[in-house]
């Protein structure tokens, strides 16, 4: 799996908070937690690449990361205009990331 | 659109091929198979933005095969590519499939801007009464919507259960087989050469427009002399100069997406900037010209071109699946000043021949 740059990544996982129910596992597209000891663990911070998807599926609150849309020409938009981050994916910009 | 009574207003799309009676009425009965307009659909969706941003299904709820109370239900967007290659893999199975609306947008994309999302999914659960269709409470959504949808507040809300099916909807056969368990390949999101490649054509599209303006600045700009503007200076170097923009928009949205990985650094801009480099450096040793003699030329095209590359490789990651926002901020601090500070400079050394021209002759 490629990887992108290093210690960037801001997600936080509370390892008092996770009950184990592993729906972190299920959603996480790149495959940043394994299981142990009945709780959760993060395999390689690096891989994260902040989707959020693990925040919005603990169910106790265990995981947090400040999601985003992880795209040059939305966030350079955002910067120029000031504006929220789109990446144009509903044609309004032609960035056109997805 | 013939108004045949139906409420969805889709029964006269090609590929709704009947209904079924459900307990809330009539729902459009779909095919799994793709005419001859899904193929051409699926073709210009790719590479045409124009016909992306407009290509949508009726949200709302669609049967495959014959389902009962007993199906299972997949969630989907409704761009209608997702759609399209949702129905094709569950084929002739009996299913039920739920279209949010996303606003014509894919299911990533949508789940990121939160359309594809917690609130979305608990309306239409509600809307179509989906409890009355089907007895299994739960729902079959493609992974990568888990970023806008909270599995257990839809459950809490509306006692359907989220699961989460595979990433790409080709594994759903699988999946199902393996009794609803995706292993740890469908759960991860591919990123292979063809991947990339499949990606290349929209990048290229979406530049192409810029591309045009450059050319008609180019040549104004190397046509204008004294006498007005000079076709001869224009073409023969202007085209020195249009063959430099080419190449690094080949390098940069072409060269550096296909081979990734193979390019050194993780920084997407350095990759970009590095093969820009290469590809200029290469061109300069072939290229003949006295132009490119001229020390301001020569700076000119070694400081703009290779950043041009870098900035469209950079607006890679948007394609890539495997960035992060803060990667990408960390990259923007640090690229958008030099970009804006080397394509001053290359505009200066323009300035500066273009006088150093013009004195020669006055
Ligand atoms: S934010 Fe996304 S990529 Fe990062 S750990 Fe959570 S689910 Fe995985
Ligand atoms: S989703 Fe939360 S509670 Fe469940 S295993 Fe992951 S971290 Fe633990």
């Amino acid at each position: 799996m490629m990887k992108y740059l290093k210690n960037v990544v801001t997600l936080q996982y509370e390892k008092t908070k996770c009950k184990g129910c592993k729906k972190c596992l299920d959603v996480c597209p790149s495959r940043v937690f394994g299981f142990i000891d009945k709780k959760a663990y993060i395999i390689d911070r690096n891989l994260c690449i902040e989707c959020g998807a693990c925040e919005k599926n603990c169910p106790h609150g265990a995981l947090k990361v400040d999601s985003g849309v992880g795209c040059a020409a939305a966030q350079i938009y955002s910067l120029i205009t000031g504006k929220e981050p789109t990446c144009g994916c509903d044609g309004e910009e032609s960035s056109g990331c997805c | 659109m013939a108004d045949c009574g139906c409420s969805s207003g889709t029964c006269c799309e090609e590929w709704v091929v009947g209904s079924v009676i459900s307990p809330i009425g009539e729902i459009p009965k779909i095919t799994g198979e793709w005419s001859k307009s899904d193929k051409m659909g699926q073709l210009k969706a790719r590479i045409l933005n124009s016909f992306r941003s407009d290509y949508k299904v009726e949200p709302g709820l669609y049967a495959c095969g014959n389902p009962d109370n007993l199906s299972d239900v997949f969630v989907s967007a409704n761009y209608k590519l997702s759609f399209d290659i949702l129905r094709k893999e569950i084929g002739e199975r009996d299913a039920w499939i739920v279209v949010l609306d996303t606003k014509g947008i894919n299911v990533w994309c949508a789940a990121g801007k939160g359309t594809f999302g917690t609130d979305e999914l608990i309306s239409k659960i509600k809307e179509l009464s989906l409890d009355r269709i089907v007895d299994s409470k739960k729902v079959i959504i493609p992974q990568l919507g888990a970023a806008g949808v909270s599995g257990h507040i839809v459950e809490k809300e509306t006692g359907f259960k989220v699961i989460y099916g595979p990433v790409m909807a080709k594994d759903i056969t699988t999946y199902i087989e393996n009794g609803y368990k995706a292993d740890e390949e469908m759960r991860s999101v591919p990123f292979s050469f063809k991947d990339r490649l499949v990606l290349i054509p929209m990048e290229v599209s979406l530049i192409s427009e810029k591309v045009w303006l450059f050319i008609v600045g180019i040549l104004i700009f190397f046509g204008l002399m004294p006498q007005g503007i000079l076709f001869k200076e224009a073409f023969f170097e202007g085209g020195v100069f249009i063959v430099f923009g080419l190449l690094s928009v080949f390098s940069g949205a072409v060269l550096t997406p296909a081979l990734l990985p193979f390019i050194p650094f993780r920084s997407f801009a350095i990759k970009g900037w590095l093969l820009g480099e290469l590809c200029v450096v290469i061109c300069l040793i072939s290229i003949q010209s006295s132009l490119l003699d001229n020390y301001f030329i020569f700076l000119a095209i070694c400081l703009f071109f290779p950043v041009v590359s870098s900035y469209l490789a950079f607006n890679f990651t948007g394609c890539s699946t495997y960035t992060s926002v803060s990667g990408v901020k960390k990259e923007m601090k640090l690229a958008i000043p030099l970009y804006i500070i080397a394509s001053s400079l290359a505009g200066l050394c323009l300035i500066l021949y273009k006088i150093q021209v013009w004195r020669s002759l006055l």
